[in-house]
């Protein structure tokens, strides 16, 4: 008799259980952006030289957007292929603009100095641009086409070939269908 | 160093752990007390081991040891000392280290006051309180270990999350750790009722006490967060219905139906199946909550960090809710014969009648919070649902309970007669009716409000009413007045009157949420200098903005001069915290509380150019302060029940 009524009590549990293992399938934070073929948000930045940069400054060329930290491994991790893509881009009517987050301005600095880093950075100094762009982990990664759509986002690290790829892409204006996801930090 | 000493005392504890999860076996197989003794002593161990890490991370915390990643992540230089104390809970490894802390003294306490009593369950309760330590300890040991070393050693911490930098952090993790883990000694008790088979009443006697501690620590926990919520959080809400929030009230239902209904039990030795899987539920709930939290798998404000943690405490969550439900059913044989109500308007019934609407709540709650998941699974898409969902179903629910708050206490056991009612009744709902008529006739148009004004006031002037009674019956006995005859009622009687006082804890606690649901008024401007803003009874005048540099960031603070029907009230000081490792700014609200209605500032933005300017949010919510006295009066009513102040006297009935 009892195990009928085990039975039951299981029957009750394992679904629950089962549901919320299947949490663990997927990121509840992710959440596909709907900035997607949408015109980029406009911001100006403050770089660290001091000069200002206007994101409609650079239309009618395809833009490297790029969220970081000092403080995010990931970021580190992609630092040298970011400057290996731009060393190959920077001559084809393509930017790349750094924007670091919750960060000192010593910090970035030391970054931008360890990985040699030779394209505009600035800083999001009030938090508005990640804002704006919906970013909630880091490094996190937009390209946008002349026009100001964005094409193609990426959550997490990213490789030099694809950073050309895209680029190329956004420069003739094909939006991806699908976002990029590789290796993230969650930002607060 | 001090890492090292930390983490081999917690391997130690682990091990002891383990012992004292074998040991009352042998125990039980050999008959022999020496292993009873061996388990008893391997809590004690553990208590020392335990209690010795946490003082080593404190000591780890206070001394700034960056060695130790978790002190780096949680502390800096500039932190106040009691900031770094309190980093403790800061974050996951350390707030795992707390709760092990906590639970391991409950063990101890519990161990020690029962060494002579329960020789045949005691075992099992230790077996118990070891194997959840052992978890708590495995998890700390092997998984989050808040004594990992980094290297090199950073020169400062990246410090606490600014927004734990309050002295409410002092209190809210602590106390509801101690509500979560104090419903640890009921289970481990029903566990062993249920190993030995031994399932009269003897263990919710034994816990009942233990019980109404846990159940108030939840209690203080959930309104210390909601206070922390609304007076740190600046949005003037101290409620958002947030998976991790839902997840700290959740035990509560469970445990609240619990008092209720084993009350049942021990006069009429009814609904022992349901109150054991009321604690079951309870407890699987405080362990579902630290999943919820940790696993991040439902997205929450609460942006905890999570890791490998959440799959480990899944895992335990199916082997308590599997092993208990199975014992359950096992002895379901010794569970039967019970008694069936004798009438549907009776003691009991009311109090099953309660059960029923706080399961309900519990179940519409928990769906709501896991229904993003659940919506996903079934159709792919993630729906979460919002506050508008747990308001519109649990606002019923809880009127109806505050119903039965007023039937409950008062009316007779087994079958109340017609006179029983018209006595306790028949006052307290007539002025309850006049209240509420009156109200209708001041301003309160809306249904739901009046309803839910006029129920509470029912409730009150039932337990008013009562006590009056027995008031007037003390000075005709003794000839006491008022005072000595509240006083020595109380002692006759300490769960009575203890249970009727934290009802008017509940009633006022249920008051302040009506009122600031129902009435509040929000009103944004953005405000030049000496300008003024009406909102409600009040006029806002602003009166200039200043910059200041504190320890750990950059503070922006408005002046703004408050009148209140033309009186000056004098100036609030709403605030932006700027944090350097911080995306957006912090605000610091400010609020003037009155019995009647809070007046609550948020400055929402000021230009950086124009210092004569500021945008301001003003809310007025009615009655908020009458959630936090309600506390208090929860405080009181639970001293009453549990304090050593009573008088043996035979019942009067």
């Amino acid at each position: 008799m009892p195990w009928r009524r085990l039975a039951i009590a299981l029957l009750i549990i394992a679904p629950v259980l089962a549901l919320l293992a299947f949490g663990f399938t997927r990121d509840a934070r992710y959440i596909t952006s709907p900035l997607i073929a949408k015109p980029a948000a406009p911001f100006t930045i403050t770089q660290f030289d001091g000069r200002k940069l206007t994101l409609d400054d650079l239309r009618g060329k395809a833009v490297f957007l790029n969220f970081w930290a000092s403080w995010c491994p990931p970021c580190r991790a992609e630092a040298k292929d970011l400057e290996v893509a731009w060393q190959q881009a920077k001559d084809k009517n393509m930017v790349f603009l750094g924007v670091a987050l919750q960060d000192t301005d010593q910090n970035s600095l030391e970054f931008l100095k360890e990985f040699n880093v030779t394209y505009p950075n600035g800083k999001d100094e009030s938090g508005k641009i990640a804002v704006d762009y919906g970013t909630w982990g880091i490094p996190e990664s937009f390209f946008i086409d002349p026009q100001g759509r964005i094409t193609y986002k990426h959550v997490g690290g990213i490789r030099a070939a694809l950073v050309i790829t895209k680029l190329e892409e956004a420069a003739k204006g094909i939006v991806s269908a699908q976002e990029g996801k590789g290796d993230y930090q969650p930002i607060r | 160093m001090t890492a090292t000493l930390g983490h081999s005392s917690i391997l130690l504890a682990f091990l002891i752990a383990l012992s004292g999860i074998v040991m009352p076996f042998i125990a039980a197989r050999t008959g022999e007390d020496r292993y009873l003794s061996i388990a008893r002593y391997a809590i004690l161990g553990q208590f020392a081991l335990v209690t010795f890490a946490a003082f080593a991370l404190i000591y780890g915390l206070i001394s700034t040891d960056f060695s130790i990643k978790y002190v780096a992540f949680n502390t800096t230089r500039a932190t106040p000392i009691y900031y770094r104390v309190t980093g403790l809970w800061g974050a996951l490894e350390g707030s795992l280290l707390l709760w092990e802390w906590v639970l391991i003294i409950f063990a101890g306490i519990t161990a020690w006051i029962y060494r002579d009593r329960h020789r045949d369950m005691m075992p099992w309760v230790i077996m118990i309180f070891s194997i959840v330590s052992a978890f708590f300890l495995g998890v700390i040991g092997f998984l989050s270990n808040p004594f990992e070393t980094m290297s090199p050693v950073p020169l400062d911490g990246r410090g606490l999350n600014p927004l734990l930098e309050d002295a409410n952090m002092m209190t809210h993790p602590p106390l509801l750790y101690t509500g979560f883990v104090g419903l640890t000694v009921p289970f481990a008790f029903a566990m062993a009722a249920l190993i030995v088979g031994k399932l009269d009443e003897a263990w919710i006697l034994s816990t009942r006490r233990w019980t109404i501690i846990a159940w108030f620590f939840l209690t203080a926990g959930n309104l210390v967060g909601a206070w922390w919520s609304y007076h740190v959080l600046g949005w003037g809400g101290y409620w958002a219905w947030d998976p991790v929030e839902n997840a700290a009230f959740m035990p509560w239902l469970p445990a609240t139906a619990f008092l209720h209904s084993i009350q049942v039990q021990e006069r009429r030795r009814m609904l022992k199946v349901w109150n054991l899987s009321l604690i079951i539920v309870a407890f699987s709930l405080t362990i579902f909550g630290t999943f919820l939290t940790r696993s991040g798998i439902l997205s929450s404000i609460h942006a905890f960090s999570s890791g490998p943690v959440g799959g480990f405490f899944l895992g335990f969550l199916a082997f308590i809710l599997v092993g208990s439900f199975g014992l359950l059913a096992y002895r379901a044989d010794l569970l039967k014969e019970q008694p069936e109500l004798d009438s549907m308007v009776s003691r009991e019934s009311a109090f099953v009648l309660n059960n029923i609407v706080l399961v309900s709540a519990l179940f519409t709650i928990f769906l709501g919070t896991i229904f993003p998941l659940l919506s996903e699974a079934v159709a792919g898409v993630q729906v979460s649902v919002g506050a508008p969902y747990f308001n519109s179903v649990t606002v019923p629910l809880f009127l109806f309970l505050v119903f039965l708050m007023a039937m409950g206490p008062m009316i007779a056991w087994r079958r109340a007669s017609w006179d029983n009612l018209k006595r306790n009744f028949l006052w307290p709902a007539a002025a309850a009716l006049l209240l509420g008529l009156g109200l209708f006739i001041w301003k309160v148009r809306e249904f739901l409000p009046l309803l839910g004004f006029t129920l509470l006031a029912f409730v009150a002037f039932t337990i008013l009413y009562d006590t009056a009674l027995a008031l007037r019956a003390r000075r005709r006995i003794a000839g006491e007045g008022i005072l000595r005859g509240l006083i020595s009622l109380a002692r006759r009687n300490q769960r009575r009157y203890g249970g009727l006082t934290v009802h008017l804890g509940v009633v006022l606690i249920i008051m302040g949420i009506a009122g600031s649901m129902s009435y509040s008024i929000e009103r944004e401007a953005t405000m030049a200098l000496k300008q003024q803003l009406q909102v409600g009874n009040y006029q806002i005048q602003f009166e200039g903005l200043k910059g200041s540099r504190q320890p750990t960031h950059f503070r922006v603070e408005g002046a703004f001069r408050v009148f209140h029907n033309g009186k000056n009230e004098g100036i609030l000081n709403p605030a932006l915290k700027f944090f350097p490792t911080q995306q957006s700014p912090i605000g610091r609200a400010v609020h003037q509380s009155s019995l009647s209605e809070d007046i609550y500032l948020i400055l929402s933005g000021f230009s950086d150019l124009d210092r004569n300017q500021a945008t301001l949010k003003v809310l007025v919510r009615p009655l908020v302060i009458w959630m936090w006295i309600g506390g208090f009066v929860i405080a009181l009513g639970t001293l009453i029940c549990i304090a050593p102040i009573g008088k043996p006297v035979q019942q009067e009935s």
